[in-house]
């Protein structure tokens, strides 16, 4: 499969009074065409900042993507200009955010929003914009799609605001979706829905879709390829069995085993010791030293880089690398 | 080319869809149930019908000067009398409240839409384009409205504009003292809209500015203009009064409330001759009253607080 997004040593800093926030702090990956690619990770280690990055939607001056490379096509996202980016938004790579209930303009009928791509991007004349906001609002499984396509944002669910969402992003017909975190604020029964919906769209139009989450049931059902970020690093990647199967960095070990698991009784759930390190305070060290379980003297010493562990399969810690025992 | 057939459904629902009917529906409703707010707009509604309709049914309506009529007190042929040139005061009062009534509503239309556009733009952009607009309007602030008005009625009347073209002039200087409140009102909505989630969804879709800013920001600050451009009218018909009264607005022969009640100036007229200031008195004072109660009667059903929070 060929490669359609690749982002090379990306970083994006925020400048703020107490100091430079290394929010994403070279990172690289690529998603092949009709992937699913899951960036996992606690609040706040970088993830929805890269989906941004990518979308050029940092928000300046405060942030700014300070280094790298995002070839998408032929093209570097990161050096062309605004009138080619806003023709891609919205048309060869879209975004869904984690909260439906304000991520549609409250005065703005429905079928008006789902129509607005459409007639921007492909040219699509009014009637035939509707005709298509209509197939769209059923093939994201909805019924009575005329009355839908009439009433306001408040007048719906969330769980059908979400799947408006993704008939807005899929309208196009993008080659990546990126999906912030779309079911964090759904209830269980309807995030299984909502995923079902993006696994649908993704199936009939062969697009890649970059999933942020940090559910990692999430993660099991839909992922080919996994990438588990920390402190704005990556800190392990590979193929979603092998990673579930064969964790190697310590922290994603910690995930895994916080996650319930049904028809096991434990006293306590599991968890990861300790915070988050503020990203203000980063040393040279490896950034989950204080953390591991088996942290070793060098990791408070040195970072340590992201290298092959298994075919397939990267973690970034000492425990594999060789130079370490030396 | 044939006639177009019945094109179905999806027509009438692209229809359907022009209207935004449950949300306006609802405030009507309940705009309703507001006596005092349907008084205010049933008297200014008759304000307006017997401004625009009532002259066309005057005998006296060619405003012919007759000074063998003159000062004449109210009796069954004129109802409210005859002023210095015995011309009739009810039908000059109804001319004059078509053009007071003109005036107000075009210098808020235009006051509302300099001050939307320039409040938009300045909120949404922010930086150098909002700090010159808003130095402006901050200028035209300090300066209480009266005395600016008062100078150009007076740079008017120096320069020798003609009567006929004062109107225009007066609706201009109207909308000039009246944009920088609006405009500061919609920046500091725009403010606080700009951030919302769904004007970044607007963003990711890749929408160009002037649809983000018209189609996508604009109606949610129309609850909002809507109130304000009822108050307003008010407003500037109480400023044209002010300013006509003065001799500066208006000028006659063209009536209008303001420098109908100049007759209040001279004493014998204000002692002995009540039916030619009493009435255009009343007249502004009542349609101001049902404007304000009406735009309170609005802003209760439209509040932007309530609406934005849905």
């Amino acid at each position: 499969m060929n490669s359609l997004i690749e982002i090379n040593n990306l970083s994006t800093y925020f400048e703020s009074g107490a100091g430079t926030v290394k929010a994403v702090d070279d990172i690289s990956f690529r998603i092949r065409e009709g992937e699913t690619v899951c960036i996992v990770g606690e609040s706040g280690c970088g993830k929805s900042i890269t989906a941004m990055s990518i979308m050029g939607l940092v928000d300046e001056p405060h942030g700014k993507v300070v280094g790298g490379q995002i070839r998408f096509g032929d093209k570097d996202l990161l050096k062309i200009s605004k009138e080619e980016m806003r023709r891609i938004r919205g048309n060869d790579i879209s975004i869904i955010f984690q909260e439906p209930m304000s991520s549609l303009n409250p005065v703005i009928t429905i079928g008006r929003q789902i129509m607005e791509p459409l007639m921007l991007h492909q040219k699509l004349n009014k009637k035939q914009a509707y005709a298509r906001a209509l197939e769209l609002i059923e093939l994201v499984g909805i019924s009575r799609a005329e009355q839908i396509a009439a009433s306001y944002p408040h007048q719906l669910s969330g769980g059908m605001l979400q799947r408006i969402m993704i008939a807005i992003a899929i309208s196009c017909g993008p080659k990546l979706l990126i999906a912030d975190e779309p079911t964090t604020a759904l209830d269980v029964t309807i995030q299984a829905q909502v995923l079902e919906t993006l696994r649908q769209s993704k199936e009939q139009s062969n697009m890649s879709i970059m999933l942020i989450t940090h559910d990692l049931g999430v993660v099991a059902e839909m992922a080919d390829y996994v990438i588990v970020m920390y402190a704005g690093k990556i800190v392990e990647e590979g193929d979603v069995e092998e990673l579930f199967e064969r964790p190697k960095h310590p922290y994603t070990r910690g995930l895994l085993k916080s996650k319930p698991i049904i028809g096991q009784r434990a006293e306590q759930l599991y968890s990861i010791p300790g915070q988050v390190p503020s990203p203000l305070e980063l040393t040279e060290s490896c950034y989950f030293h204080d953390r591991c379980e088996s942290c070793i003297p060098i990791c408070r010493i040195r970072q340590p880089k992201l290298s092959e562990v298994a075919a397939g399969h990267l973690a970034a810690c000492w425990l594999y690398e060789e130079e370490a025992e030396a | 080319m044939s006639i177009p057939t019945t094109a179905g459904r999806p027509e009438k629902a692209i229809r359907a869809l022009d209207v935004s009917d449950s949300l306006w529906r609802q405030s009507i409703r309940q705009l309703r149930k507001n006596k005092l707010a349907v008084a205010g707009f049933a008297f200014i509604a008759f304000m307006f019908l017997i401004c625009f309709i009532g002259p066309l049914f005057s005998p006296y309506a060619d405003g012919k000067i007759n000074p063998a009529n003159m000062h004449q007190p109210p009796s069954a042929k004129h109802w409210l009398g005859t002023d210095l040139l015995g011309r009739d005061v009810l039908t000059r009062l109804l001319q004059a409240g078509r053009i007071s009534l003109t005036v107000g509503l075009a210098s808020m239309a235009l006051s509302m839409t300099i001050g939307t556009v320039l409040g938009i733009v300045s909120g949404y952009y922010r930086g150098v384009v909002d700090q010159i607009i808003m130095r402006v309007a901050d200028l035209l602030f300090t300066i209480p409205g009266l005395p600016i008005l008062f100078i150009m009625g007076a740079l008017m009347s120096d320069w020798k504009i003609p009567t006929d073209y004062r109107l225009y002039l007066v609706m201009l200087m109207l909308s000039i003292i009246g944009w920088p409140g609006v405009a500061r009102l919609v920046r500091s909505q725009m403010l606080t809209l700009r951030e919302r989630e769904y004007m970044q969804a607007a963003d990711v879709l890749g929408l160009s500015d002037k649809r983000k800013l018209f189609r996508h920001l604009l109606p949610n600050v129309f609850p909002l203009l809507i109130v304000i451009a009822t108050l307003s009218i008010g407003g500037a018909i109480l400023s044209e009064s002010a300013l006509s009264f003065f001799g500066l607005g208006v000028m006659p022969p063209t009536p209008t409330w303001g420098n109908m009640i100049d007759a209040a100036n001279n004493v014998i007229d204000f002692e002995k001759r009540p039916w030619l200031w009493i009435p255009p008195g009343l007249a502004i004072f009542l349609t101001v009253i049902a404007i304000n109660i009406f735009g309170d009667g609005l802003r209760d059903v439209l509040d932007p607080k309530q609406n934005t929070s849905r």
